[in-house]
């Protein structure tokens, strides 16, 4: 059977993206993923043949610690962002129009600034001779010998900052399309503000915290920079192991074979959320949509 | 006078707008009361501030004695009928009709017991676990009446309920509504623009225009007595005269001059002097009109009139017809059809006739009053609207 002219234009579309995909990030990933079985050369490159060198030093007990600190670091800023973000999203979508817009304007204006400059900016804020350091001390909240700086909280701070727009924006775009009559609706019915809010608000609002949680939870799984910077020797995370591997130690197949672990990580959550989506898919339209 | 529900001077502004002006109102228990006005009246506003989701500028209101004008929605014994509905949509039927009671925290055993009473009393017991958007309008609204009727509310508040439904199941939801308000027995307060939803459903009508109550009363009192131009034209259709008293008849009848018309009698039950200037309303319905003269006692106006258009209802014809500077509508219902008659056309010479007892004096009059009345488009009944004889006997 020929396709119809309507398959056929949808082939012709979805090409481009297809090939793009196919050549440039399923190709490159499997040669990770194959690259863990290859044997390092000494100059950095790759060795003939096949082992299972790599996955011995996987092995290593070092690597449980780095691995569990980098999820749980991930997790901590993603749920911290969550509950920041959703008020905030709140806030801007119930926000006069003019309000609105420049709400959003203030959440994307640090993205007009260089990643590295602001992770930069942080080591100096959070500098042991650092006004906040002194602020903080002399009002008293923290012993004079505290470092705010080089360690696992210095890097969830500075993670919850970088990846905040990437949850407050998905969560808004839901947020904006609520109807707000909802909550007047369960007010009405008995419940108080803040069971409205669980009740009716957040479940409408569900795809846009599912999204968030994605775009927050998998960058933070790979941090590199963050860590780097603002992190100690106690704080490192994967992403800075495969750094090491890659430029330091030059052995390709040690860092590949993390990489594709973290792959791996990152697909958990992700069959998670699509697991979760496809069993609300039937999510009915908003009341707008229907009237 | 403590009434069941009373709003006691209420007003409230909405940045320059004053969208309800200092309004007085009583509803008893269990009355199906409705608020009657145009968009922009101030009813909605009035519903929302007893529904607690606005505050009053100034003005108290009780309900069964207690003030509840600061209360929030959720500690009041009132339950609104929004307008879209306002189901929740990532529930099911079922879950929507018991969330009052879940969010109340009742055993689980009432819960189930209420809900499945609630699925009866609007005969959706099969559709109980489907989600909002695969159901009908009029499912819907009915699945919202279950909802509010679920927590037992005092009063019901009704937001335009069938707004957003098509005129047939309209007619059908306003049947329904009333015997769920006779099964229920609690009092309903119902907001609408629509003047034929408010006369069949309720007990008493308050008509609203401008944030004020132009008047309060019967379906049948503000219909027939209405006290301002706005009450007249709003309900219904009407006619206005403006015009001074030339002579008092006797104590009930006075003689009304008009400008541009002929002089006609009037029932003068606002006891007016001579020379006080008069605003008569006239419905189309209270006219007679005929090719023949009858013969007609003194308390009838008798007017020679040209027909300028006709347009046939099936159940009755509108006309409307020249006098002077005035061009007057009147409705007609059919008597039987005979073929051999003659019906009235466009064009022709025709007397028209009215009791003195149905014209009504307003208290108020505004000209702006006169947009509200239907006016039909020109040139309509020209090309064969073909009406059917009137009954020429009185």
């Amino acid at each position: 059977m020929a396709p119809s002219r309507r398959t056929l234009h949808e082939i012709l579309v979805t090409t481009p993206s297809f090939v793009w995909l196919s050549v440039l990030f399923c190709v490159p990933t499997l040669i990770v993923f194959a690259m863990t079985f290859k044997p390092a050369d000494m100059y950095g490159g790759l060795g003939p043949g096949w082992t299972l060198e790599t996955l011995r030093h996987l092995a290593n007990p070092n690597y449980p610690a780095i691995i569990w600190r980098t999820i749980w670091l991930s997790a901590a800023a993603t749920l911290i962002s969550l509950v920041l973000s959703i008020p905030m999203a709140y806030y801007i979508a119930r926000a006069t129009p003019g309000l609105r817009n420049a709400l959003l304007l203030l959440t994307i204006v640090p993205f007009w600034t260089n990643f590295l400059i602001r992770i930069f900016a942080w080591k100096i804020l959070l500098h042991p001779e650092g006004f906040l350091k002194r602020a903080l001390v002399a009002a008293g909240i923290i012993a004079p010998d505290t470092s705010l700086l080089y360690n696992p909280e210095a890097v969830l701070v500075v993670m919850v900052y970088t990846y905040l727009p990437f949850a407050i924006l998905p969560i808004y775009a839901a947020a904006e399309k609520f109807d707000f009559h909802l909550l007047e609706a369960a007010m009405d019915l008995g419940a108080s503000r803040l069971t409205a809010f669980r009740k009716v608000f957040l479940p409408g609002i569900r795809r846009g915290i599912l999204t968030a949680f994605l775009m927050v939870f998998i960058p933070s799984l790979g941090s590199y920079v963050i860590p780097d910077v603002v992190g100690g020797p106690n704080s490192e995370m994967i992403g800075n192991k495969i750094a090491q591997r890659v430029f330091v130690d030059r052995n390709l197949p040690h860092a590949s074979g993390l990489s594709a672990f973290l792959t791996l990580a990152v697909l958990v959550p992700l069959a998670v959320v699509w697991v979760v989506q496809k069993r609300t898919s039937g999510q009915p339209p908003t009341m707008q949509e229907v009237a | 006078m403590a009434e069941f529900l009373e709003f006691v001077d209420v007003s409230k502004t909405f940045g320059r707008l004053r969208a309800v002006d200092h309004v007085s109102l009583g509803v008893r228990r269990g009355e199906f009361f409705s608020l009657l006005g145009p968009s922009g009246c101030g009813k909605t506003t009035l519903l929302r501030m007893l529904g607690g989701f606005e505050i009053p500028d100034t003005g108290r209101i009780y309900l069964d004695g207690v003030d509840i004008t600061d209360l929030p929605p959720n500690r009041r014994q009132v339950n609104t009928i929004f307008q879209n509905y306002a189901l929740f949509p990532h529930l099911s039927v079922w879950e929507n009709i018991a969330f009052g009671l879940r969010v109340a925290k009742r055993p689980r055993r009432e819960i189930f017991n209420e809900v499945e009473r609630m699925l009866a009393l609007i005969q959706m017991e099969e559709h109980a676990h489907k989600k909002p958007h695969q159901i009908s309008g009029g499912q819907k609204q009915r699945v919202a009446i279950a909802r509010a009727l679920i927590n037992k509310p005092s009063v019901l508040l009704l937001d335009e309920p069938l707004a957003a439904l098509d005129l047939k199941l309209r007619q059908r939801m306003l049947i329904e509504l009333d015997l769920i308000h006779d099964q229920v027995g609690i009092t309903f307060l119902y907001v609408t623009h629509d003047q034929g939803e408010a006369m069949s459903l309720s007990d008493r009508i308050a008509v609203m225009n401008q944030g004020r109550i132009e008047q309060l009363g019967t379906p049948a009192e503000v219909y027939e007595a209405p006290r301002s131009s706005f009450v007249a034209a709003f309900i219904g259709d009407t006619n206005f005269f403006e015009g001074r008293v030339a002579e008092i008849i006797n104590d009930d009848y006075i003689l009304m001059q008009i400008d541009g018309f002929p002089s006609v009698v009037c029932f003068n039950d606002k006891k007016m002097k001579v020379n006080d200037l008069v605003y008569l309303s006239v419905r189309p319905e209270k006219f007679r009109i005929s090719r023949e003269r009858p013969q007609l006692d003194g308390r009838y106006n008798l007017i020679s009139a040209n027909v300028e258009d006709i347009i046939y209802l099936g159940s009755h014809t509108k006309y409307w017809v020249r006098v002077d500077e005035y061009r007057l509508a009147i409705s007609q219902q059919h008597g039987r059809f005979l073929l051999d008659e003659q019906p009235i056309r466009w064009k022709d010479d025709v007397w028209i006739w009215w009791h003195a007892d149905d014209g009504y004096m307003l208290e108020r009059y505004s000209e702006a009053d006169e947009l509200l009345i239907q006016t039909p488009p020109e040139e309509v009944g020209q090309n064969g609207a073909v009406p059917a004889p009137p009954r020429a006997e009185v």
